[in-house]
């Protein structure tokens, strides 16, 4: 088995990952940095972010007002130190980006244009248009180029951490072209592989989002945070699911109900007079009530509402939205210029992840996360949107610089042991590869999975449907290791890593059933039909789950609160 | 809903010697892209079959394919539009890893050999004075960005690979999306790279070697439109080459 050394290895080449693999290699130029990637780090999904990224730069603007928008955002159960050192290395690393190349769109006098978005009290979103993600991940990925001390392994899948009394020192990892396996070691470990939206059905997540990091640490024994909070974007297109930016509503666009209504205006959860401009757990609850209220529209995917972007103009739509106007007329069929945009509440973020402290360190020495993958926790019960880029930023390099340091202190690990736990984990996968004995089919159990899913865990939560759910999840990582393959071949076998990723999923996804069915609350995201209000007497807590055989056990940890108390969230 | 025939490139390795093709007879729904006909097969009927795709809204490049002979983002390619029968191929002029999965070693190398990113006559330490002495970032006008946008909006799906004829001939020819990613650093305002970039435009397998066949920009699904990149970073060399014979040092200093 090849075997290689590196002082940091990275999973993950979207922002996050990207991010860390600059600051590692700026910071030490002699250190090697391992990025590895099951996909070419151009085709990461940070690429489908669309709307801006969040940092300070009007006159009329502070990281005090940054920072409130953020914990109340939250609805308090993010940690505020964290909040702070966000806020703070927010507009630096905003300014970085600038500086390697990112075309954000710009104000007349040519300085950075910011827009409005939701839950955020002033403009402070940098945007490029409505294409931010790609923007960015060019931007990250071109600039990255120029560090000849990253070393990338594009199209590896990692499917174990390796570790040695108690540290993390590597990883073990599929070479997807030739379907051999490498020890990848490292002093340091940086896991930033997105979210796991996959695991619903109707989400703007692609393909590749199966919550790999979060299960590959919580394997480890690694706890996860917060997982019951999944964020649903209210506007997605119904179907497929792809994500309408909330720059929409940025730039002035409405929500109208069967009657042509804009019925924001009643719920009235928007900032300052903007009524469309709510936190994204608000306006999507909104939307599913006006539907319940028969106000909505049906459709063969399921009911909606309008965005109605019309009134803009087909300027303001060309050089604002322009992908906005694409993707609409590409994928369902309306020009926004002249037509409402039929929409829905769509799985979108999940706020939970790996635990990490302020520098992105797990509790295992010598493993790191940032970016969707963990949870800091800046983005609590709530994240609002155009935080989350920026949150990869700034937590992708301080996991690298927190790992650079650990590196030079640690000692390398025994390659014979490390090399012989790869051995174990290539003999596990070899075995999985084309078999044919096993019981259920990929699809079936993927289809099972995601109906559980939504079932359980949608915009609304009841103790029924999520008690249903724990047992549901519980039997389906019993099945899930019978799968029945039939690609024997080793050369890009898609089939074998789509089982390793449905793994994860169920196991991301049980945790986070559990974690929902035990939160017994209504808090940000996380709205419960049986218990309606927010309870910070008995659940002012992180929710931390550690891997079982039995299923998750679930801990808590305190929120580090601070200057903002928690009040009654209203807006 | 109409049943089709997909018929698919097969390829493995490890078992045949050359690519075969295999037909798959689907129901297909009307409101399908190409991609969720590969994906139905893929679920549903043979998962040996291997194919890469992400986003399925057209940003991140992963899912193109020859679809009827021509190269097309398959996420954003309507399946109605296509006849009983449609063929579907890995991107043409690349090497075929397995099945629609073809290499990119020679397209990133390519890639990086533009040096897409911003350079600096001085490092950034030295260099504060051309930026915003606040915030850090430069001063860009919306001129200065619609200079180079969109030249900046390529997605490196490689579909202008497959459709370029010279590209065919000549596969160390550096190719549409690199000239235009590398032209797009030149015109940026923030850029200082141009002369370190100059010989990339210069020489065999570069800007001279593009035949103006257009095609490029014809397949190009977000309209980076890299013949026009190709173009003027012709010029600009032409224009070199004229100073050089009038001007002493070639007029670079």
């Amino acid at each position: 088995m090849d075997v290689s050394r590196h002082d940091i290895v990275i999973v993950g080449g979207g922002a996050a990952g990207l991010r860390a693999a600059i600051e590692a290699a700026e910071k030490n130029p002699s250190a090697s940095i391992a990025l590895v990637s099951k996909v070419y780090p151009m085709r990461s999904h940070t690429v489908s972010a669309e709307g801006g990224a969040a940092a300070i730069a009007r006159e009329d603007d502070n990281l005090e007002l940054h920072g409130y928008d953020t914990v109340k955002g939250s609805d308090f159960l993010a940690d505020q130190d964290c909040i702070q050192y966000f806020v703070e290395q927010a507009p630096k690393e905003l300014a970085l980006l600038e500086n390697w190349g990112c075309p954000f769109s710009r104000n007349e006098d040519g300085t950075v244009a910011t827009r409005a978005f939701g839950g955020m009290t002033t403009k402070r979103t940098w945007y490029a248009t409505d294409k931010i993600g790609f923007h960015m991940l060019h931007a990250l990925f071109q600039h990255s180029m120029r560090f000849k001390n990253i070393v990338r392994y594009d199209e590896f899948f990692v499917s174990k951490l390796l570790i040695e009394d108690g540290s993390c020192r590597g990883v073990a990892a599929l070479d997807i072209r030739t379907g051999e396996y490498s020890t990848i070691l490292g002093r340091a470990v940086i896991l930033t592989t997105g979210g796991g939206g996959k695991i619903f059905p109707f989400t703007t997540n692609g393909t590749i989002k199966t919550g790999d990091g979060m299960a590959l640490a919580y394997r480890a024994g690694v706890p996860l945070k917060d997982m019951e909070f999944v964020q649903y974007h209210p506007t997605g297109l119904p179907g497929t699911g792809i994500l309408i930016t909330e720059a929409t509503r940025g730039e002035g666009g409405y929500l109208r109900n069967s009657k042509g209504e804009r019925f924001l205006v009643e719920y009235d959860y928007g900032v300052g007079n903007k009524a469309e401009l709510g936190p994204r757990d608000m306006i999507s609850r909104a939307i599913v009530q006006e539907i319940e209220a028969g106000r909505g529209f049906s459709g063969a995917y399921g009911d909606y509402v309008h965005l109605d972007l019309t009134h803009l103009g087909e300027d303001k739509i060309n050089t604002r939205l322009p992908f906005v106007r694409e993707l609409a007329k590409v994928y369902i069929g309306v020009d926004p210029v002249t037509t409402p945009i039929p929409v829905r509440p769509v799985v979108h973020y999940m706020m939970g992840g790996i635990d990490t402290n302020i520098h992105g360190a797990t509790e295992m020495p010598g493993l790191y996360a940032a970016g969707e993958t963990a949870c800091v926790s800046i983005n609590g019960a709530n994240r609002l949107g155009s935080n989350s880029l920026t949150e990869c930023l700034v937590f992708g390099a301080a996991a690298a610089n927190h790992a650079i340091d650990f590196a030079k202190g640690s000692s390398e690990g025994n390659e014979a042991s490390l090399r012989a736990q790869a051995e174990e984990e290539a003999g596990r996968v070899e075995n999985l590869r084309g078999r044919k004995k096993g019981g259920e089919r990929i699809s079936e159990i993927r289809r099972e999975l995601n109906s559980i899913m939504e079932n359980a865990c949608g915009v609304y939560r009841e103790q029924s449907t999520l008690q249903a759910g724990v047992g549901a999840t519980a039997q389906l990582r019993g099945r899930v290791a019978d799968l029945r393959l039939e690609d024997e071949s080793k050369v890009f076998n898609t089939e074998l890593i789509t089982a390793l990723e449905l793994t994860n999923m169920v196991e991301v996804a049980e945790v986070l059933v559990v974690s929902a069915a035990h939160r017994k609350e209504s808090r940000g995201a996380h709205t419960c039909k049986d218990y309606t209000t927010r309870n910070d007497q008995d659940y002012l807590y992180h929710t931390m789950a550690r891997h079982d055989p039995a299923g998750p056990r679930l801990g808590k940890k305190d929120v580090v609160l601070g200057k903002w108390v928690p009040e009654e969230r209203k807006y | 809903m109409a049943d089709k025939t997909i018929i698919i490139t097969r390829f493995d390795p490890d078992q045949d010697e050359k690519p075969r093709k295999q037909e798959y007879r689907i129901p297909c729904e009307d409101h399908w892209k190409v991609l969720d006909a590969v994906n139905f097969i893929k679920d549903e009927v043979d998962p040996t079959v291997s194919h890469r795709w992400s986003c399925r809204m057209a940003v991140c490049g992963s899912c193109g394919m020859m679809v009827n002979g021509e190269p097309k983002l398959t996420c954003k390619t309507t399946l109605s539009d296509y006849g009983d029968r449609v063929d579907i191929e890995p991107l043409a002029n690349f090497p075929i890893i397995r099945d629609l999965v073809v290499e990119l070693d020679g397209f990133m190398h390519k890639f990086e050999s533009v040096k897409p990113w911003i350079i600096r006559a001085k490092e950034r330490a030295e260099d504060k004075a051309s930026r915003h002495p606040e915030k850090g970032t430069f001063i860009q006008t919306a001129e200065e960005l619609g200079n180079y946008k969109q030249f900046s909006m390529c997605i490196n799906c490689m579909l202008c690979y497959s459709a370029c004829p010279v590209v065919a001939n000549e596969p160390d020819f550096l190719g549409p999306a690199a000239i235009a990613l590398g032209h797009r650093y030149n015109l940026d305002s923030r850029d200082e790279g141009t002369e370190e970039r100059h010989d990339i435009f210069r020489g065999e397998g570069t800007v001279f070697s593009c035949s103006y066949a257009n095609e490029c920009s014809e397949v190009c699904p977000k309209n980076v439109d890299p013949a026009a990149a190709i173009n003027q970073a012709k010029f600009g060399a032409v224009i070199d080459w004229a100073k050089g014979l009038v001007l002493p040092r070639g007029g670079t200093n």
